[in-house]
């Protein structure tokens, strides 16, 4: 390599004309570029010259999988077929034909944008922060939130509540391997992470889950979402010609360095001595940020704004550019630094957190800055965008970087390989339990089923006053469904956040449908309706055939359900090579649903509410327990997947929504983990009352009690109708499955089973075992 | 009727209080306190220090911008509070009038005479707590949300003072009722004394942990959403009462 190698002051160059393959790669891995050896060669006939290594790093940045997706955009092969970009072909393809009037930007931003009303724009979106997570656990959480905060200010959002899915190895395992991180400690370290910089920031934490299972004891995962509000009239992006690029917020270090291209490969067992890629929370400095970006847009002085993620400034001005066929001239040493003696290449590509571009044409800047001042934040100008759609960069008067966006934003498609992943149902059932009792009690007592409170307590989900449902309902903190943010003052409609997450289920097809639907169902339960989907991807390497098999499944779903239950996708994000010594992560789609409810005090919660009221399932009761609470207790692998039927699942959901406009529906919690056994059980630790429920009235083949009590298909609903209603309330589910299956009476839970016995758990067990 | 809801570097719950202030036709603004120091407190009857995490709570809750007030604004704090003018601190604003000497007292004190330390559980928690208004008995329904929230007063006789002169309005409480004597979650920090708010003696400077703007109207609530208000806005009348009577007898 030294050959190919000359050293200036604060630059290096590389002819790569002379470069052999070999060579190619070890500069690409010299340097930390992660970019393989089609890409190096493209660079390679590109360039006439020799090339900086401030070049080099921007093409190892914006071509990397974190920033460029060249998974979802490439090509992928299976059996001989071949499918082009499956983020258009599947993704963006639903909600395309599904065509919604109210899907004001998708798949185009920071984040997605749908109406909230006739004025205002929901923005939402959500990110993953794994791999910082597996390495720094507090940091790494704490960079997600900010850093999904920053997408929200990046489409002039106000962020307003943000939502956290995290999944982790088993608390309580022995031994980990080397390199790997326990997962206890990841699990303390994230959750005081992501406290530490919502609270700080004042934006609830209000929806969300926590998964325990031994495929995340390599790679964990940390979901972080975040909602906004904003005026239609404060979307403002057309950066000109003209126009200055200013970097706003903290300032620039040695923190986060590669943090994208660190993102792109798999964990290695020396994975500690990548914590430089981990970048230093401060959410202190985001909230001023914040202050600061809201006051310009409130008074429209920006033509544009973006975050900044992955990539650091070079992405940030040159996506920037490209997306407005402009191009920039950056003068680099003008940005505030951490430390001194940072080479140009480090500045350019440094993910130091809490930072932010917008672009000002120049009558506003004289008041931008003054607002930037009043907020105190730092800024630093960068430059001025021209047309000659080249990014060009100077330091201290040397061009150090001057590249065709053309052929930065168009890297070389990626081919990937294939094969079938497909779960065989087999019909393999346990022997019957003898005590249905003590199954449900240790099912409510799963990690997995549980109650999260001691988590959940220590984010602040009441902040801004604008929490209408919240996750925890009542002295003894009771599930609830969704949550409901009502984000204007003289409006009663609200905001319904709710999460679909089933890795259990074996079937990656059927796996996604079931998230999808379980999104969309929870959301109903409060009264959600128009629901738009946000979809996060967390799948092992993309290079290796059966992780791309599974994936490609799991993306075909969301095309068919996206569709068939007409709920669009609006945004998503990826996070492929989840992998560790310990293998690939168990393929983890998280699907986040948001509706909106016409007036937050009609939204309704799970808890039972009143003596006498009429319990009601809707939905059928089959033998589809593959990856069930129940047979993972039992670790049974095996069984039929829960599957969706999306045209029963649909006339259901509208029927519903339509039952609670009638006023009539007094409580209702969605059917998923644990069966109805957990459903009926979770819907008595908020009440003061109990119920009692026949498992013989439940629409069902099935003929034993445990797998009736148990069996987790999709589309079910239990519901306490209010007294009198029993009769309008059967007309709206005329020709649906629903079944009158109990009565909300006493203090425990009764059950009974097949036989006529009456088995029963009094509500102080229920919650014991799941508090 | 003015008020000011001052605001530096972290404050997060300016907005919610001036929703709740104008509520009562109170003319609210939000100001930072680079503006306050150069324009002074002049023109306002009220100055709120509102929730959040003020300079980033770093050193310990409340203490920096604590010392920014005394360091920048002593005399005219003095002034506003002998002019028996209101000033109400809720959470991280009741931490930094602990923290700038402003309660428990009357006037400002040389040192502070207590202090917001680390709840007992160590760690930061949001929850829904009952609250025991000592005036009447009454209990109410209010949302907590913070890490530093267990009130010590420095010394024995200081919280003679404060039982003595009735300056301690809100403890916390059982459902019932009855104090919650330091049981968790019903006490939720380890208060001394349950306490959860306290006033000076001539009640014009009001301190709470809890959240009464997060519980004001009823969708709030988590129970009984249907109503109009919620619990906090009991504790706002009470708080605000006194001036916006004395206020309207000045006009008559």
């Amino acid at each position: 390599m030294e050959r190919l190698m000359r050293k200036s002051d604060f630059i290096s160059f590389f002819d790569l004309s002379r470069a052999n393959d070999e060579e190619l790669m070890e500069i690409s891995r010299t340097l930390g570029l992660a970019l393989n050896l089609e890409e190096m060669k493209a660079i390679r006939s590109h360039f006439k010259r020799w090339i900086t290594d401030v070049e080099l790093q921007t093409f190892g940045q914006t071509w990397s999988e974190h920033c460029f997706h060249k998974t979802f955009k490439g090509t992928i092969e299976i059996n001989g077929r071949r499918i082009d970009n499956i983020l258009k072909t599947y993704i963006a393809k639903a909600t395309k034909e599904l065509n919604k009037s109210w899907c004001f930007s998708v798949f185009e931003d920071n984040a997605g944008l749908i109406e909230f009303n006739d004025e205002y724009l929901i923005a939402a979106k959500v990110e993953t922060h794994n791999h910082p997570s597996a390495v720094e656990p507090f940091g790494g959480a704490a960079t997600g939130i900010g850093g999904v905060i920053r997408d929200i200010l990046g489409v002039w959002g106000e962020p307003i509540a943000l939502t956290d899915v995290l999944c982790f190895g088993p608390l309580n395992i022995n031994d980990v391997p080397y390199g790997i991180k326990h997962p206890l400690y990841i699990y303390r370290g994230v959750i005081a992470g992501i406290g530490h910089y919502g609270n700080n920031m004042g934006i609830p934490t209000v929806a969300g889950s926590i998964i325990f299972d031994e495929g995340y004891i390599g790679n964990p995962i940390v979901y972080c979402g975040c909602i906004g509000i904003l005026h239609k009239s404060h979307y403002i992006k057309g950066t000109r010609a003209g126009d200055y690029a200013i970097l706003i917020g903290g300032r620039t270090g040695r923190d986060g360095i590669h943090g994208v291209t660190f993102a792109s490969t798999e964990l290695p067992e020396e994975s500690d001595k990548l914590r430089s890629a981990v970048q230093i929370p401060n959410p202190f400095m985001e909230e001023k940020l914040r202050r600061a970006i809201i006051a310009i847009r409130n008074e429209r002085l920006a033509s544009g704004i973006t975050d900044l993620g992955g990539g650091g400034i070079s992405c940030a001005i040159g996506e920037t550019a490209h997306k407005h066929n402009l191009g920039v001239e950056v003068i680099l040493e003008n940005v505030h630094l951490k430390e001194p003696n940072m080479a140009p290449w480090e500045i350019w590509i440094s993910e130091s957190q809490e930072r932010m571009l917008i672009t000002v044409p120049k009558e506003n800047l004289k008041r931008t800055l003054q607002v930037l001042e009043e907020e105190d934040v730092e800024y630093s100008i960068l430059g001025i965008f021209d047309e000659s759609k080249i990014l060009r960069v100077k330091y201290k008067g040397i061009l150090v970087c001057e590249i065709d966006l053309d052929f930065l934003f168009n890297p070389p498609k990626v081919i990937r390989r294939a094969i079938d992943v497909k779960y065989e149902d087999s019909n393999y059932n346990p022997p019957e339990p003898r005590d249905l009792c003590d199954e449900l009690l240790s099912l409510l007592s799963d990690p997995n089923i549980k109650s999260k409170e001691e988590v959940i307590r220590t984010y602040d989900h009441e902040v801004r006053g604008c929490t209408a449902i919240k996750p925890l309902q009542g002295d003894y903190g009771g599930p609830n469904d969704a949550a409901v943010i009502k984000p204007l003052k003289d409006s009663w409609m609200g905001i319904v956040i709710s999460c679909g997450i089933n890795p259990f289920y074996p079937d990656p097809y059927w796996m996604a449908a079931a998230s999808i639907e379980e999104a969309i169902r929870n959301n109903i339960c409060i009264g959600g309706r128009r629901i738009a989907l946000l979809d996060n991807f967390v799948w092992g390497s993309p290079e290796k055939e059966d992780r791309m098999g599974s994936l490609l499944k799991a993306v075909e779903a969301c095309y068919d359900f996206s569709k068939a239950l007409d709920a669009p996708f609006i945004s998503g994000k990826d996070s492929l090579y989840n992998e560790s010594p310990l293998g690939p992560i168990r393929p983890t789609l998280l699907i986040t649903g948001v509706g909106i409810i016409p007036d937050v005090r009609k939204a309704i919660t799970s808890n039972l509410k009143s003596k006498g009221n009429a319990i009601y399932i809707i939905g059928i009761t089959k033998n589809e327990l593959a990856g069930s609470a129940y047979f993972r207790g039992k670790k049974i692998n095996g069984g039929i997947c829960p599957k969706v039927n999306a045209e029963l699942s649909r006339s259901i959901m509208n029927r519903l929504i339509k039952a609670i406009d009638e006023e009539i529906i007094a409580a209702c919690h969605d059917v998923s983990e644990g069966g109805i056994g957990v459903a009926a059980a979770e819907m008595l630790i908020a009440s003061e009352f109990g119920m009692i429920i026949d498992l013989r009235k439940v629409p069902s083949d099935l003929n034993r009690s445990d797998l009736i009590l148990f069996s987790e298909s999709q589309s079910r609903f239990l519901v306490e109708v209010k007294k009198g209603f029993e009769g309008k309330f059967e007309n709206i589910f005329q020709g649906i499955p629903h079944s009158r299956i109990g009565i909300v009476e006493g203090k425990s839970l009764k059950i009974i089973d097949l036989k006529g016995n009456i088995l029963e758990i009094n509500q102080g067990e229920i919650r014991r075992a799941w508090r | 009727m003015r008020a000011c809801i001052a605001r530096v570097g972290g404050t997060n719950c300016d907005l919610e209080m001036k929703i709740v202030l104008e509520e009562y036709k109170i003319k609210a603004e939000i100001v930072h306190m680079k503006r306050l120091i150069k324009e002074g407190l002049r023109g306002y009857d009220i100055l709120v220090f509102p929730g959040g995490f003020s300079y980033g709570d770093y050193v310990r809750a409340g203490a920096i911008w604590g010392k920014e007030i005394l360091a920048k604004m002593r005399r005219e704090i003095e002034e506003f509070i002998e002019s028996n003018k209101l000033i109400i601190g809720i959470c991280n604003g009741f931490q930094v009038l602990v923290e700038a000497g402003v309660l428990p007292d009357d006037g400002i004190s040389e040192v502070p005479k207590a202090v917001l330390a680390t709840n007992i559980s160590a760690k930061y928690e949001c929850r829904w707590i009952y609250l025991r208004v000592e005036d009447n008995g009454e209990v109410l329904r209010v949302p907590i949300g913070h890490g530093e929230g267990r009130f010590m007063p420095s010394s024995n006789e200081i919280l003679m003072d404060l039982i003595k002169n009735r300056c301690i309005i809100f403890r916390y409480a059982k459902p019932s009722g009855e104090l919650a004597n330091g049981e968790y979650p019903y006490n939720p920090n380890g208060s001394i004394y349950d306490i959860a708010g306290i006033c000076n003696k001539k009640r014009n400077i009001f301190g709470m942990m809890p959240h009464p703007e997060r519980a004001f109207f009823g969708w709030q609530m988590p129970d009984n959403r249907g109503k109009k208000y919620g619990d906090g806005k009991k504790i706002f009348d009470m708080i605000l009462g006194g001036i916006i009577e004395s206020h309207s007898m000045e006009k008559n």
